[in-house]
């Protein structure tokens, strides 16, 4: 006799993920309403598809198909297993902030002798904390009404709370790690980072995976208000394990006059989604937003970043690369809104795809929207394959084929690296990149 | 006296919301009953004296229109069109049939005399600079729902290339028409061009034979004369191998508080070696200086470059209508077959602009170019939307894209939306936009040398979008020019 197999729909599936991990998700009170709220837009949604126009190219119902149950916190081994994943990422001097499966782990993290004008407390922490009033606000945000973000307000089990106090220098880089040690489970993760007026301070996050971790999830947020005055960077290395996904979003805000230098690479993931929104709050700030998309086998990366130039004087500038090998397919969307009252706006987007196979796809779609008059604005885009006669150049002076592409690829993603300022993190990057090229063969 | 100060000289004699072709014509006209039905749809159908074949085609049409939504993805922004508070069909009233010009009602020449466009052979005059001595144009004039006028049809008869309105053709060329129609926008297109398929009621039909230069410019001129009446016109032009032709498109519309919907379909095809040039200087009413009226002008046009080495290049001069909505793009099919679109798009007053292309790259060896010209004032909104994609086999496919806006004023918005798709490494994409106003530096050396403000900003215009008017055939070069001018009068300042 056949037996019809109904499969649950994501959305049901869903409903019972948030179900059954209610209780396991810090916060009461308030807390909990903003997550019912916002879970409850999810589930009216549903996962983004490509009706959605912001997610036209990254179909997650068709991609994801449905969000993986919630990882379970880690026990001893898998703390042992993901130490070792943290020391193969220890190789810069920072103050180390540790995730495991989407829970603190303090004992692999290195925060001894975090420096004063920090201050630092976990996501969980916070939200259980009772005489907080606005911690219901910790899962909030106006910058977007994604859904992915919805979908991450409701379930983030931890992340980390900093605060660097006004006119603090910090010496070291925070380093927040996500290591999966699960397969086929779901760590969701929210962080938020408020600079003080005339603080300088570095960003870095790494995503990576312990052995034997497949087909996991990632959906992390990451909140960043910089003051006045101050520096801010931020760097990114996503290279989860190559089945894994990982849907992550930054919300950025911007002061007055300052220096915002961002960096993402994504050389990992069989589905990857970075979106970042980025608002000028105040004038003459600059940002630098660049990144590189090293995608091969079947992998699906998509960069999307919205820049909202809501006051004048303030520039931007994007550079983003893609290498796309096999089957893979590279999505960039970039979009540049100039309000009505930014003038002198100076925006530049250049996005450029290499295609190193007949099946790999690049799809770029650089948007600018502008209410302004006084301004400059511009975008590129280009798509094409490695350029023969420099290849022939190379090869004429003895290198093999594969070397030739390499240093070819080397300087293609190169110009989107030159933006990291601090040396040891471009060195990071680079030798990220290496490691891709290595590996391709 | 040099084009611009001439520009600037006609600019003065209007005042600052004030459309040439505003007038009405007073005639007497018969019309379908209001609303939109099958019957509408028969009553059409019976008008045009159509086989039955052409009438299901409508009906299935009709059938799945209504099944379909409006499209809201365009960034334009109107009330909901009543589509059943609107007359579908509108002709100046005639007596059975017409054996010459002179029968055609009086008041429809004067028409089209004021509009300056010759349909009487004798009197063609048509172009202001004319260096290489004698050309002409082969006029069909559309008056709302029915031509009523082809000129110099026996002598492209000679040539054998049919010219004649759609209507006609679908009785005398019926195994031309169902060959063709469709087979580029079919009916479930899109909400627009099914609505179209339904209830298009005239248009122009061209056919050029293997090997044939068309000998003249085809040109066809659309004017809506009736109140509350849509405009569907449908235009099919099919070169055959080796062929050319060189088609001009000019609409005007009265002045008038409601607004007009037009909803035109164009299908070109264009077989091995063939090329179509297709033009199009579009003026409808754009509304008055409050953003009251206007033409909603919601139209489909799409090129099929199914032969090898065939060629579709699209110009237009877009600077009329309250809303526009096009596209036209080119479907490369062919091997070595290559798409062209150069467009300028001016939008004024409480215009609203979403235009753009679509290059399909699925043959081999496929070049497209997209240049792309926007300019707001005003309280305008003006976007670019546009599509370059390579198909997994359109193996060296190429093209060069390039979107500039200019901004007027800071009231107005521009707009760019590029969807660039590759899907393979042998495709080579170049894109590129930007957006700036008018150089303070620029218009201060213009006045600084004795230009008037005005005259400054004419002459920076004019510069922006040169490339673009080379690309348009003399006739309309010089109208568009002079066009330019007075849409953009009255935002600088």
């Amino acid at each position: 006799m056949n037996v019809a197999v109904v499969k649950p729909t994501p959305e049901r599936a869903l409903g019972e993920l948030f179900a059954t991990a209610r209780d396991r998700l810090p916060g009461s009170g308030i807390v909990s309403e903003v997550r019912e709220a916002a879970f409850a837009e999810f589930a009216k949604r549903g996962l983004p598809n490509r009706r959605v126009e912001e997610w036209k190219y990254t179909d997650l119902r068709a991609l994801l198909r449905e969000v993986a149950p919630l990882a379970a916190a880690p026990d001893q081994a898998a703390l042992a297993k993901a130490a070792t994943a943290v020391a193969a990422l220890d190789v810069i001097d920072a103050y180390k902030l540790v995730l495991v499966d989407g829970v603190f782990a303090p004992k692999l993290s290195d925060v001894s002798a975090l420096e004063a004008g920090v201050r630092l407390n976990t996501l969980s922490e916070v939200l259980e904390d009772r005489d907080n009033k606005v911690r219901g606000d910790l899962l909030l945000t106006n910058a977007t009404s994604d859904v992915m973000v919805s979908l991450n307000a409701a379930m983030a089990t931890d992340g980390f709370v900093l605060n660097v106090d006004d006119n603090v220098a910090l010496k070291k880089p925070i380093h927040i790690v996500h290591v999966a040690t699960q397969t086929g489970t779901a760590a969701f993760t929210r962080s938020l980072l408020r600079v003080g007026k005339g603080a300088q301070a570095t960003l870095v996050e790494s995503f990576a995976a312990a052995a034997g971790a497949q087909t996991y999830q990632v959906h992390d947020a990451v909140v960043v208000w910089v003051g006045d005055d101050a520096q801010v960077q931020h760097v990114r290395l996503v290279e989860d394990s190559h089945d894994a996904s990982n849907v992550s979003t930054a919300i950025v805000t911007l002061g007055a006059k300052t220096q915002f230098n961002s960096f993402n690479l994504t050389s990992g993931s069989v589905l990857s989604r970075y979106q970042g929104f980025l608002r000028f709050g105040g004038e003459h700030a600059n940002a630098t937003i660049n990144g590189v998309n090293l995608l091969k086998d079947r992998q699906h990366g998509d960069t999307t970043l919205v820049l909202d130039h809501a006051v004048p004087h303030c520039d931007s500038r994007e550079v983003f690369r893609a290498v796309v090998d096999d089957r893979a397919h590279s999505v960039f969307q970039g979009r540049i809104n100039v309000h009505p009252d930014a003038q002198k706006t100076d925006a530049r987007m250049m996005t450029r795809a290499l295609l190193l196979s007949d099946e790999a796809e690049a799809d770029n779609k650089p948007e600018l929207e502008i209410f302004a008059d006084d301004v400059q604005c511009g975008h590129g885009a280009t798509t094409g394959a490695l350029d023969e006669s420099l290849l022939f150049y190379l090869r004429a002076r003895g290198l093999s084929e594969k070397e030739a592409q390499a240093l070819l690829i080397q300087a293609f993603v190169g110009e989107a690296m030159e933006s990291i300022a601090d040396e040891q993190l471009r060195e990071l990057a680079i030798a990220t990149a290496e490691r891709w090229l290595a590996a391709r063969g | 006296m040099p084009a611009e100060l001439e520009t600037v000289e006609r600019v003065r004699r209007i005042d600052v919301d004030q459309y040439r072709y505003g007038f009405e014509t007073i005639i007497e006209s018969e019309k379908a009953p209001k609303g939109l039905s099958e019957d509408t749809v028969r009553f059409i159908s019976e008008k045009k004296n159509e086989p039955a074949w052409m009438l299901e085609w409508r009906l299935e049409a009709f059938r799945r229109w209504q099944t379909m939504q409006e499209p809201t993805w365009a960034r334009v922004d109107y009330p909901k069109i009543d589509y059943q508070d609107l007359y579908y069909y509108a002709a100046p009233k005639k007596k059975p049939e017409l054996a010459s010009l002179d029968e055609v009602d009086p008041e429809i020449l004067k028409t089209y005399e004021k509009l300056g466009i010759p349909l009487r052979e004798q009197e063609i005059l048509a172009g202001v600079v004319r260096p290489e001595g004698e050309r002409r144009v082969a006029v069909d004039a559309v008056f709302d729902s029915v031509s009523v006028a082809t000129t110099f049809q026996k002598e492209l008869k000679q040539a054998g290339v049919i010219f004649m309105p759609i209507s006609e053709a679908i009785r005398e060329h019926p195994d031309l028409v169902k060959k063709y129609l469709g087979s580029v926008v079919p009916t479930s297109d899109n909400f627009f061009a099914t609505l179209n398929s339904a209830v298009f009621s005239d248009g122009s039909f061209v056919y050029v034979p293997p090997g044939v230069r068309c000998p003249m410019e085809l040109s066809t001129y659309f004017r809506i004369n009736e109140r509350n009446t849509g405009q569907f016109e449908r235009t099919l032009i099919i070169a055959d191998k080796g062929a050319y032709v060189s088609y001009l498109e000019g609409c005007t519309a009265p002045q008038r508080d409601e607004n007009q919907l037009h909803a035109a379909v164009v299908e070109l095809v264009a077989h091995d070696d063939a090329e179509i040039k297709y033009s199009t200087v579009q003026n409808w009413y754009p509304g008055n200086s409050e953003g009251k009226g206007g033409v909603y002008n919601f139209v489909t046009k799409r090129g099929d470059c199914r032969g090898r080495n065939s060629k579709i290049s699209w110009t237009q001069v877009e600077t009329g209508s309250a809303i526009t909505w096009k596209y036209p793009s080119c479907i490369l099919r062919g091997d070595n077959s290559r798409g062209e679109f150069y467009s300028i798009a001016i939008s004024n007053g409480y215009q609203q602009v979403d235009s753009g292309t679509k290059m399909i790259h699925l043959g081999k060896n496929t070049t497209s170019r997209i240049i792309s010209k926007g300019i707001a004032a005003g309280k305008s909104q003006n976007t670019y939307r546009g599509l370059v994609s390579a198909h997994r086999k359109a193996l060296g496919a190429r093209n060069f894209t390039a979107c500039d806006s200019l901004l007027i004023g800071d009231k107005c918005g521009a707009h760019t939306v590029p969807y660039v798709e590759a899907k393979n490494a042998s495709a080579l994409f170049e894109h590129e936009a930007t957006t700036s106003k008018i150089s303070e530096d620029v218009l201060f050396y213009c006045v600084q040398r004795g230009l008037s403000q005005e005259e400054a900003v004419g002459l920076v215009v004019n510069g922006f979008v040169k490339d673009v008017l080379q690309q348009l055939p003399m006739e309309f070069a010089v109208e568009a020019q002079k066009l330019i001018s007075i849409s953009l009068e009255g935002s600088v300042g």
